[in-house]
């Protein structure tokens, strides 16, 4: 046998360690600081563009997908992936719409909406969990199978007339002098302080990490990890669902085309945040700063004003990947340094 | 020792995967405050066993009874809920999270308002401590830390429980000999506690001085159940084995001293200065061919460091490197590979193993690479070799089809020495090649090893079982602190002389 | 029949010819191939033809799911080669000949290898995640495509373009010929070299992989131009179909087809072992699909559902977890080691 002794404390082992403890953070804190980056560019570049109103307007602009980038994040935290989003999202709005034609309780069409969007969601779960069924390709069917069942509803769009929803509508709730939000920003916010109470503070939240870090460890360490699966799914339902009835506030309307390739600008937005598709790593805070950079995206280009459709297309994908560029560079240094 | 009723009672136990016959109609009973070693060579089903236990693998036939009542777990939350604490032989923790975090995953502290992270971290601390792993901070994140620091993490966890049962699988594979006493300082105290302990090791001398009895197993069969003192040391060899074993006397026997390297012609490899930011510093290595090196050094002193920055699977950017007196830069493996290097790296999980692939499949990787995708190592040539190697280094189940994560961890490790053996390098660097190898094995290896290097062959061997080093090492590099301090020759050196060494330079 | 139940295509397989006794059902002419002016025709054949842009893009997609990796951008990329090409043939001075089908074919082709050139080397040099990295060229791929075309759908009247997605040799649609001889070149050049091999190595542990001494860098690449390569035949095959450029819905969530015929083939998304030939089962079932809709007259509306459905019951009955419940024998909860390395 060794009669090797311990190593006093070997030095340079904590300080390396401490420090790649820091560089978990880099890729948010890189979205975080881009983000700024690009607020300063677009102020730099248009006159009006540095104002409180230009930001709210981006939560007011994105609510539906903030929620939608908070449940991507929990799925795509444990290694999985939701494609169904968007999809459930024009259903949720659909089911909206027409149960208020029909003259439903507003209230009791909201809370209909939110089961039947975590219902989907938990099916979901419980396809991949129990068969073990490849998440993309049961939310895929997922996909389908909402976006089709919009379609059985009603082929045709359908407005929202309910007097609650018109309200939500057009509620603005001021800040300061000239500063507002809409009722959604809020909801929105809310969600985004429940997600990120429920993934650091709670033991089923540290298990969708735990997942990600490795399922087959995470079983062997005894947790709960079929149900966690499981849940996984149906919160990003619900976060769907939720997602469903903002867009109803905003859009006033139910139409089966609605929210088409929305789950790729919710992946787009929880990536751009930091997030590993490959599961573990990244944050809730930095999902909602990746949609914000979308949002702002958006709104230089609204500014442009004289692109044409397709150019707006281009310059969409050039700057999510100038952006994941720059993250990529940006918490490299980090790491290094 | 108390013979009363047993803690827990496995009896009759078979559980069979496609093809193998893991175990058949085993039985082990372990009693309150006991240490039970499991013993048998590799893929004898220790890890299996173990795993019926706690409801990671279904059994097919059996009883299991803990605590007088009779389970069947199928997840190892129910084992842990009856109060079943494992470390399973592979670490199994989660790299992205920190470590007190790994210590306490789902058992956190909790207070109104969520988890009291305060409370983790004490907790964690407590434990770290209790281990002698102070020095280790409780936030950082698990995948900085060496193999063998995650290995005493996955201890930590398994003893922070109030368990009845500890079950440790391998636990001081990958451990140094102060770490070890450490953990039995540890498992002394919980066994004195009433808790019954599982112990595999295919050290016989921890397994000696720790345990108080034993199962031994051989084949996926159970041969009998013993008392360690009343079995010596030959006997449980050759119950292990299967037959009397003279060779064994001649493992226990130095190896007889080789030719001297040829050390007139130009060094293989010499290196010069070599070293990476953040990683080691001043590797210097003159290395002749047919010479073994051993490199020497605490747990975390850069021998795995130093390794990887001579095949290039890190870049060096201190120093320099040449092959046969020219100047390299190795910017990957490939090229380094190319020049006739080859690695067989001490993470055979994470860095070796190509899981879904055949035992054909992986013995050939390295050869097929070399060559390129476009001419393909024919059918019959991959055959021939994977047979060859199936019998030479004693490959079971000597199944070439077999997929390699199916075998049990002895068995992929000679996969993976092959795999390299395969290429036929000019220089080999063996990253802890004889660990979790059972006894038989770890000769057949040595000796490998030093009939290599008779053939010409250089090698870079690296263990943390220091003895090993110095009975196969042509000189011993030492490494300290992630630098290199000294480089000696190994003429009759002693444990004694290195650990001056070590101790006596200051850093 | 142990063993053929075990085997991984048998279920697809079934799947393919319950579906197609099904249409037959319906339609008691649906199996019959007729000869007519020396061709062939009948629902059977159809099925090849209109399937042919999707085998050929879930060849390219299985290889490279099969390095780890998944391409989204190949409907894009699809719609980049009409687009190209069609403008060419229409700008040409002599827009009917030969000679200017050969030059739109050759940039259409040279645009796919470019392409999947781009997509590889955002994967495997710059490191991005192959969802994201191919995400960017799907967004952006379109509005190239638009950019060519100047917004316009491009018509161009051409027989010899014509030929590739409506024509006829020895009797067999064209584009039957090319899908099948995509599909014999992928299956020598990955299973008679190495090259199949070491895919499976790099999608199942690039980490060992590498320290084996593989080239996971250029293999990644390859898989993506050839990705690539086939996106754009199929593009030539679609907008052949119809003579004319449709930059916006060339090829439309055929990403989607194709990963699902991968899918069904039992390749499995986390890279590693694939099949070549379940992806042809694989897109042969979602091709017989879409004509089972028309045939049974399921309503427009509920075609999506239908879809759904029937995926998701291949799945199940592919998947060992679903067979194992049924025949209610236990299976390890957990595999030995699940190699899992963070990108
Ligand atoms: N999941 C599995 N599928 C198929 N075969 C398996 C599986 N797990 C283990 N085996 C086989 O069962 C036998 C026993 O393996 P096990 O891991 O229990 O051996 P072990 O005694 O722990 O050996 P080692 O000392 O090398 O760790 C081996 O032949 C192995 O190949
Ligand atoms: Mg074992």
């Amino acid at each position: 046998m060794s009669v090797l002794t311990r190593t006093p404390t070997p030095l340079g082992r904590t300080r390396i360690s401490r420090l790649q403890g820091k560089a978990r953070y880099a890729p948010t804190l890189a979205t975080v600081g881009l983000f700024l980056a690009m607020f300063a560019i677009g102020a730099g570049m248009y006159p009006g563009f540095l104002s409180g109103q230009v930001f709210l307007n981006l939560l007011i602009d994105n609510t539906f997908l903030i929620v939608l980038a908070v449940g991507m994040t929990f799925v795509i935290l444990t290694g999985g992936i939701d494609l169904s989003v968007g999809s459930v999202v024009a259903l949720s709005m659909m089911i909206a719409a027409a149960l208020l034609q029909a003259g439903w309780n507003p209230f009791v069409v909201i809370a209909l909406v939110l089961l039947t969007g975590a219902t989907f969601g938990l099916l979901m779960g419980l396809v991949i969990q129990v068969f073990e069924i490849q998440p993309f390709i049961v939310t895929l069917a997922g996909l389908f199978l909402a976006r089709g069942l919009c379609y059985v509803i009603s082929v045709d769009s359908i407005t929202v007339t309910d007097p609650f929803f018109t309200a939500m509508a057009q509620a603005r709730i001021p800040l300061a002098e000239k500063l507002f939000v809409s009722p959604g920003v809020v909801i929105a916010l809310v969600v985004v302080a429940v997600a990120f109470y429920v993934l650091h503070q709670t033991r089923f939240g540290r298990t969708v990490y735990a997942i990600g870090g490795g399922e087959s460890s995470a079983l062997l360490m005894g947790l709960a990890v079929p149900r966690t699966k499981v849940l996984v799914y149906g919160i990003s339902g619900l976060c769907s669902a939720i997602g469903g009835i903002l867009f109803s506030f905003y859009s006033l309307s139910g139409y089966s085309l609605a929210a088409t390739g929305m789950e790729l600008d919710a992946i787009a937005a929880v990536v751009v945040g930091g997030t590993l598709l490959t599961g573990g790593y990244g944050y809730v805070l930095g999902s909602l700063a990746g949609v914000l950079i979308l949002g702002i995206v958006q709104t230089f280009i609204s500014y442009e004003g004289t692109l044409s459709s397709w150019w707006t297309r281009i310059v969409i994908g050039a700057l999510l990947l100038a952006f994941i560029l720059l993250q990529k560079l940006f918490s490299r240094k980090v790491k290094l340094a | 020792m108390n013979e009363i009723v047993p803690v827990v009672d496995m009896s009759g136990i078979s559980i069979e995967f496609p093809g193998v016959k893991a175990l058949d109609a085993v039985d082990l009973r372990l009693f309150q405050g006991e240490v039970h070693a499991l013993m048998g060579e590799n893929g004898a089903g220790k890890s299996t066993l173990i795993k019926a236990l706690t409801g990671v693998y279904p059994i097919d036939s059996g009883t299991i009874t803990v605590l007088g009542a009779t389970h069947r777990f199928s997840s190892p939350a129910e084992a842990q809920a009856a109060r079943i604490s494992t470390v399973y032989q592979e670490v199994n923790l989660c790299p992205n999270l920190s470590v007190e975090e790994n210590i306490l995953l789902g058992r956190e502290p909790r207070r109104r308002g969520g988890i009291h992270w305060k409370e983790v971290r004490r907790k964690a601390r407590e434990v770290l401590d209790q281990l002698q792993l102070g020095h280790i901070d409780p936030g950082s994140v698990l995948s900085t830390h060496s193999i063998a620091i995650q290995q005493l993490i996955a201890i930590a966890r398994s003893v922070q429980v109030d368990a009845k049962v500890l079950i440790l699988d391998e636990p001081t594979s990958s451990l140094d000999a102060d770490e070890v006493q450490q953990l039995f300082t540890v498992i002394r105290t919980l066994r004195d506690r009433g808790v019954a302990i599982l112990f595999v090791s295919h050290f016989l001398e921890q397994v000696y001085e720790i345990s108080d009895r034993m199962t031994v197993l051989r084949n996926g069969r159970l041969v009998g159940e013993y008392r360690t003192r009343e079995l010596p040391r030959m006997g449980l060899i050759s119950k292990m084995i299967g037959k009397e074993m003279d060779a064994l006397a001649e493992l226990e026997r130095a190896e007889s001293r080789r030719q001297p390297g040829r050390q007139d012609e130009a060094p293989v490899l010499q290196a010069q200065d070599l070293g990476r930011k953040g990683s080691v510093r001043d590797v210097t290595i003159a290395l002749h061919a047919g010479e073994i090196l051993g490199l020497a050094g605490l747990l975390g002193s850069g021998r795995t460091e130093t390794a990887r920055l001579l095949f290039g699977a890190d870049r060096a950017d201190q120093g320099h490197l040449s092959i046969d007196g020219t100047a390299q830069t190795f910017r990957s493996p490939r090229t380094a590979i190319n020049r006739g290097i080859a690695f067989s790296s001490e993470n055979r999980k994470e860095e070796g193993l190509i899981g879904d692939l055949s035992v054909r499949d992986n013995l050939v990787l390295a050869m097929q690479a070399s060559k390129g995708w476009l001419r393909r190592v024919p059918r019959s040539t991959q055959d021939q070799l994977a047979e060859k190697f199936i019998r030479t280094l004693d490959i079971r189940p000597a199944n070439k089809d077999a997929l390699i994560r199916n075998l049990s961890g002895g068995n992929q490790q000679k996969v993976l020495l092959a795999r390299w053996l395969i290429t036929n390098p000019r220089l080999l660097i063996l990253d802890e090649p004889t660990r979790g190898i059972d006894i038989g094995a770890k000769t057949q290896i040595q000796k490998l090893i030093s009939s290599l290097a008779a053939d010409g062959m250089s090698i870079i061997f690296i263990s943390a079982e220091l003895e090993e080093v110095l009975r196969l090492s042509d000189h011993i590099a030492i490494l300290k602190d992630r630098q290199m301090v000294g480089h000696i020759p190994n003429d009759g050196v002693t444990m004694e002389d290195v650990m001056t060494i070590i101790a006596g330079t200051p850093a | 029949m142990n063993a053929l139940l075990k085997h991984r295509l048998t279920w697809p397989v079934l799947a393919l010819v319950l579906l197609l006794l099904l249409n037959q059902l319906f339609r008691s002419d649906f199996l019959s191939v007729r000869v007519q002016d020396g061709h062939l025709y009948g629902s059977l054949i159809d099925i090849l033809r209109n399937g042919a842009p999707t085998i050929l893009i879930a060849l390219g997609m299985t290889l490279v799911i099969a390095s780890r990796g998944i391409d989204l951008s190949v409907g894009a990329v699809a719609a980049i080669a009409g687009a190209v090409s069609c403008t060419y043939i229409y700008n040409s001075p002599d827009p009917s000949s030969l000679r200017t089908a050969a030059g739109g074919v050759a940039i259409a082709v040279v645009a796919g290898l470019v392409l999947g050139l781009w997509n590889g080397f955002l994967v495997s040099v710059i490191g991005i995640q192959p969802i994201i990295a191919t995400l960017v060229l799907m967004t952006a791929g379109r509005g190239l495509a638009q950019l060519v075309t100047d917004g316009q759908i491009i018509s161009v009247s051409n027989d010899s373009y014509q030929a590739i997605g409506a024509g006829f040799f020895l009797g067999l649609p064209i584009s039957i010929l090319i899908a099948a001889a995509a599909f014999g070149v992928a299956g020598l050049l990955t299973r008679r070299t190495a090259l199949g091999t070491l895919i499976e190595a790099v999608g199942i542990n690039p980490v060992a992989s590498r320290l084996a001494g593989l080239s996971a860098r250029s293999i990644i690449w390859t898989v993506y131009v050839f990705s690539g390569l086939c996106a754009a035949i199929a593009g030539l095959m679609i907008s052949s179909n119809v003579t004319a450029a449709d930059a916006n819905n060339a090829g439309l969530y055929i990403e989607m087809d194709a990963i699902l015929a991968v899918v069904i083939g039992g390749t499995s998304l986390a890279g590693g072992r694939y099949s070549l030939v379940g992806t042809l089962v694989g897109a042969l079932i979602i091709q017989t699909l879409t004509t089972t809709v028309y045939t049974l007259g399921i309503p427009p509306e509920v075609t999506l559902v239908f879809k759904a459905l029937v995926v998701i019951i291949v799945c199940l009955l592919q998947s060992s977890k679903a067979r194992d419940l049924l025949r209610q024998r236990r299976r390890p909860v957990a595999k030995q080691s699940d190699v899992k390395v963070a990108v």
